[in-house]
């Protein structure tokens, strides 16, 4: 039983009002037929960067992306700067992190590069990090990985595996100025539960583009929650695929897109085994001139899937003009037998009437503002689970709108 | 005593990249514990007044005076405005995306009474305003008009009405697009308003009908951007009778 449901909309907050100046949300679901998903990249996935023509912009997955902002990661003249790039890994006892290098087994088992930029960062990098947390070990504090840029250029490469039963939070907290290329891989044994928060509170100058492969054995869960603000481009490709049934998948993202800012965020699951689920919300706001936001949300649905539970939903809130976002959700489904698939989209605007409305009830307007961008977040801060992270959050969205006021 | 005096109001409106005049020249006091209605055909500017009183930026003053009790209410901003005891219940109210009905109330409230509310008596207060307009509880958790029906959204601008309390409320053809039984429940509300005796009200209408229900002490006459006719109850049963043609020849009406 087939229950897709197309709700790809593009509503405007305003009945009746104009959509968001550049606003533009497209969706579509494939039935069968040929995988626009994979059609859709123009090199099969590899882990050599040689593999992958330099993009020119007019492919399907950099059509998007300012490359002239890349600091050269895409053609191959970005250069490992040694230092200005640290990263500092704290880990609870029972926890083992390692350097290793590119011949260790425990790296690839997740994901396979699949844009030049990844395989660079798979090409380039000297040492990757693996972090191990061993079976049926469960964690009570985080697992914190500080990535902190000091003007450098760096390519990484982080596994953080979890045995069978095991349990932990990852936070992942990047910041600094820094050019910045990496892969994650999370790979999750059988009945194991990961929730990953990877913050982006770059500088306004820091270029970041990484790959995130989620490998989720059976009956695992992973929670991935993606929090970008910073950065003058950051485009991330979070991935998911199953090893097994049973495996649980939430995706939850929450960005704020200022003046000049290009936050691309590109999602894949791949249902490619039975009864598994996964669910996937994002939610942007803007402001500022040429604030540009990327949402790709790629659902496939294998025909070995049956029993598949999925859906995906993007919202934007533009609260001035001169923002702009795309917003593209894609459902491909090969299997007739499964719970449930959908997605949404839709852009809103914060526009002049509805700040009237709230004036008009005695509010002022830095209070509107707030109220209005507060609420829209709401339910996804209260979805991350880490306080420090949430309180941080909370300031981070106070001080984009003081900076909005100002 | 709370006074709204408006002098010789003049408003423009900016529309297809020309300047058009829309009030020209309305002169109107409404005091506390009054209740004026304002009748007029479509198009005579009844709806820039009252979008004009609340400060909404599409329109601009160009001459004239409004006070509140002497306060230029002019200079104030829109917030300023509804906190000075200014209150707008909208023909068309606007949806809020992301802010709960609850949400709003209270941080609306706090704005207006200068002091947030003590929750457990302003839990008991929403309530039961709620329950007098026939509201669901559950209308507290939806977002600010998003989705609610015609019915819902003036329903939700009288229970603004009443937990704000204000000294001044224009109802901006609060019955439009109304059916009977929502009707008299949204007059009901406004009569528990009117009967503290401490509100001035503008009521205004294209219809009689809902003058059933809330008994005008003065009816005014609005055509051509100003008030041509002003009366007691006995107006309304003329209009009633006869219509707004008798102000709207001579191209009074635009």
């Amino acid at each position: 039983m087939v229950e897709a449901q197309n709700s790809s909309t593009l509503e405007s907050a305003r009945a009746g009002g104009p959509p968001p100046v550049g606003s533009t949300t497209s969706g579509a679901i494939a039935v069968a037929g040929e995988s626009t998903v994979a059609t859709r990249m123009s090199a099969p996935p590899s882990f050599d960067v040689a593999d992958f023509p330099v993009p020119h912009g007019r492919e399907e997955e950099w059509r998007f992306t300012p490359l002239e902002r890349l600091r050269g990661l895409h053609d191959g003249t970005a250069v490992a700067s040694g230092e200005g790039v640290k990263v500092d890994v704290q880990a609870p006892d029972g926890v083992t992190v390692e350097a290793v290098g590119r011949d260790d087994a425990r790296l690839g088992r997740a994901g396979t590069p699949v844009d030049r930029v990844a395989a660079q960062a798979y090409s380039a990098f000297e040492k990757a990090s693996v972090v191990t947390v061993p079976k049926e070990t469960v964690l009570t504090e985080p697992i914190r990985i500080a990535v902190h840029g000091e003007g450098g250029t760096a390519f990484g490469q982080q596994v953080i595996e979890l045995g069978a039963f095991a349990e932990a939070v990852v936070v992942i907290d990047h910041t600094g100025d820094a050019v910045l290329a990496a892969n994650i891989d999370y790979v999750l044994g059988d009945g194991a539960r990961l929730t990953v928060v990877s913050v982006q509170d770059w500088d306004d100058k820091a270029v970041h583009v990484a790959q995130h492969n989620a490998l989720i054995g059976r009956d695992a869960s992973f929670k991935s929650v993606v929090v970008t603000f910073g950065g003058d481009v950051v485009r991330l490709h979070p991935r998911v695929t199953y090893a097994g049934p049973g495996g649980e998948a939430e995706m939850f993202g929450l960005y704020f897109t200022d003046a000049g800012q290009h936050q691309e965020h590109r999602l894949l699951v791949t249902h490619n085994v039975p009864h598994c689920t996964s669910n996937v919300v994002y939610k942007g706001a803007l402001q500022g001139d040429d604030a540009h936001a990327v949402w790709i949300g790629d659902v496939l649905i294998e025909a070995a899937a049956e029993g598949t539970d999925t859906y995906e939903m993007n919202r934007n809130l533009v609260l001035t003009d001169g923002a702009r976002v795309d917003s593209v959700p894609n459902l491909e489904i090969e299997t007739g037998e499964i719970v449930g698939a959908g997605h949404a989209s839709a852009t809103g605007r914060f526009d002049d009437e509805q700040l009237f409305y709230l004036m008009a009830r005695g509010i002022a307007e830095h209070e509107a503002r707030r109220l209005v961008v507060r609420g829209f977040f709401a339910e996804l801060v209260q979805q991350i689970g880490v306080a420090d992270i949430e309180e941080r959050l909370l300031a981070k969205i106070e001080e984009e709108l003081e900076a909005s006021v100002a | 005593m709370a006074t709204l005096e408006i002098r010789d109001l003049h408003v423009t409106v900016e529309a297809d990249n020309a300047t058009k005049e829309i009030l020209k020249g309305v002169d109107l006091t409404v005091k506390q514990g009054e209740t004026h209605a304002i009748m007029g055909p479509n198009g005579s500017g009844k709806s820039t007044l009252a979008y004009s009183l609340a400060g909404h930026p599409k329109y601009t003053i160009t001459a004239g005076t409004v006070t509140l009790d002497g306060e230029d209410v002019l200079e104030m901003s829109v917030d300023e405005r509804a906190r000075a005891g200014v209150f707008l219940a909208m023909q068309y109210p606007v949806e809020v995306p992301g802010v709960s009905v609850s949400n709003f109330l209270r941080t609306s409230a706090t704005a207006v009474r200068g002091e947030a509310p003590k929750l457990r008596t302003w839990v008991k207060e929403v309530k039961e305003a709620m329950e007098r307009l026939n509201m669901d509880s559950s209308f507290a958790e939806r977002n600010v008009n998003e989705g609610f029906s015609g019915g819902e959204k003036k329903r939700h601008e009288i229970l603004q009405l009443e937990l704000l309390r204000p000294k001044i409320a224009i109802l901006d053809e609060t019955d439009s697009g109304l059916d009977v039984d929502a009707l008299r429940i949204v007059s009901e509300g406004v009569n528990r308003v009117r009967e503290t005796g401490e509100v001035g009200t503008l009521l205004i209408t294209h219809y009689t009908r809902i003058l059933r229900y809330i008994k005008p002490d003065h009816v005014h006459v609005f055509a051509g951007g100003r008030i041509v006719e002003s009366g007691g109850a006995e107006l309304a049963d003329k209009l009633e009778n006869e219509g707004y043609e008798a102000y709207t020849k001579g191209g009074a009406s635009e």
